[in-house]
């Protein structure tokens, strides 16, 4: 098999992950995306290690290695999003913005000095 | 752009295999386009359970069958899962959801493919040549991965396992109910020992 098919499968499923993450509003949705990308780098690893013919294996062991930490990671992030969904009602990352520099036009509402207060008694 | 590359592996004749891999690529790809364009939340889960699976099935054609059954275990399995369960406890909206998409879609879309074509580029034009022997014994069967892994790589073997831990705790401390400092640590305590039970209730 030529290394370009599986090489170039490994690209363009990196970039469809990456207009996931910069595209999709819904936290779940972005966390899929970044699954999305980390395949795309396990099938790159599997596919240089059986070109290689390594004799560590390196590239599988990494992949197993990169598929236990993807799902460290989604564990780890769910919990975060569930938390801030039960502390913010939301879990639309374009309305997270109460680390956003206020610019003074827009975000008026939205940048309300007790943001805490204000969400538990939504929550 | 020569198509014919070296020891009469050209593009023009492709084996069996790679025309497997060729379809199988493009169901991939376009499942994962799905995953991320889809306005239904639920359905861009499912459609990510297809992109997984397809991305077993290259590593199966790429003899890593032992990468691929991992792959089907804990990606489809329950990595899934959890994301449905993610969606389900955020009250996701089933149905179409016109606000999937934040506003800078397009820049998005401009980013990823203008990524997408330097990347090809770069990848088609370094290893147009190289070719794949996939004969002879499996590379990644279930003895030699297990051979290597635990020959070569037992020390990041065992420091993922506390990795693995150390996530475990933390989602189930940022999981809990805030009610006071003290008490969460007193949990934390006793909730470690029997770990995994408390993780799927607060799921």
């Amino acid at each position: 098999m030529h290394l370009a098919y599986p090489a170039v499968l490994a690209v363009l499923l990196f970039c469809t992950g990456l207009y996931g993450v910069l595209a999709r509003r819904n936290a779940i949705l972005v966390l899929m995306s970044v699954e999305l990308m980390l395949n795309a780098v396990n099938l790159n690893l599997v596919a240089f290690d059986v070109w290689l013919r390594d004799t560590l294996h390196a590239g599988q062991a990494l992949t197993l290695f990169t598929i236990a930490i993807a799902a460290a990671e989604i564990g780890i992030g769910l919990a975060i999003v569930l938390l801030v969904y039960r502390n913010r009602g939301s879990s639309d990352i374009d309305r997270l913005r109460d680390l956003a520099e206020k610019t003074g036009e827009a975000d008026a509402a939205d940048g309300t000095p007790q943001p805490d207060t204000k969400a538990e008694a939504t929550a | 752009m020569t198509l014919a590359a070296t020891a009469g592996h050209g593009f023009l004749s492709p084996t069996g295999v790679e025309i497997a891999f060729v379809l199988v690529g493009i169901a991939t790809l376009g499942a994962a386009v799905i995953t991320v364009t889809t306005r239904q939340l639920v359905h861009a889960a499912l459609w990510l359970v297809v992109t997984l699976g397809g991305v077993a099935v290259a590593y199966l054609l790429l003899t890593a069958e032992f990468i691929a059954w991992v792959q089907v275990l804990i990606y489809v399995g329950s990595v899934v899962v959890l994301l449905l369960f993610g969606l389900m406890l955020t009250k996701a909206p089933i149905g179409r959801s016109p606000d999937a998409d934040s506003g800078n879609r397009w820049a998005a879309l401009a980013v990823a493919l203008a990524s997408a074509a330097s990347l090809v580029w770069v990848v088609v034009d370094a290893f147009r040549a190289t070719w794949i022997n996939l004969d002879g014994p499996a590379q990644g069967s279930t003895e030699v991965s297990g051979r290597s892994l635990f020959q070569y790589w037992v020390l990041p073997f065992e420091a993922l396992s506390v990795l693995l831990l150390a996530a475990l705790v933390g989602a189930i401390v940022l999981s809990r109910k805030a009610d006071g400092g003290k008490a969460s640590v007193a949990a934390l305590d006793n909730s470690a020992s029997r770990a995994p039970a408390p993780r799927e209730e607060q799921r």
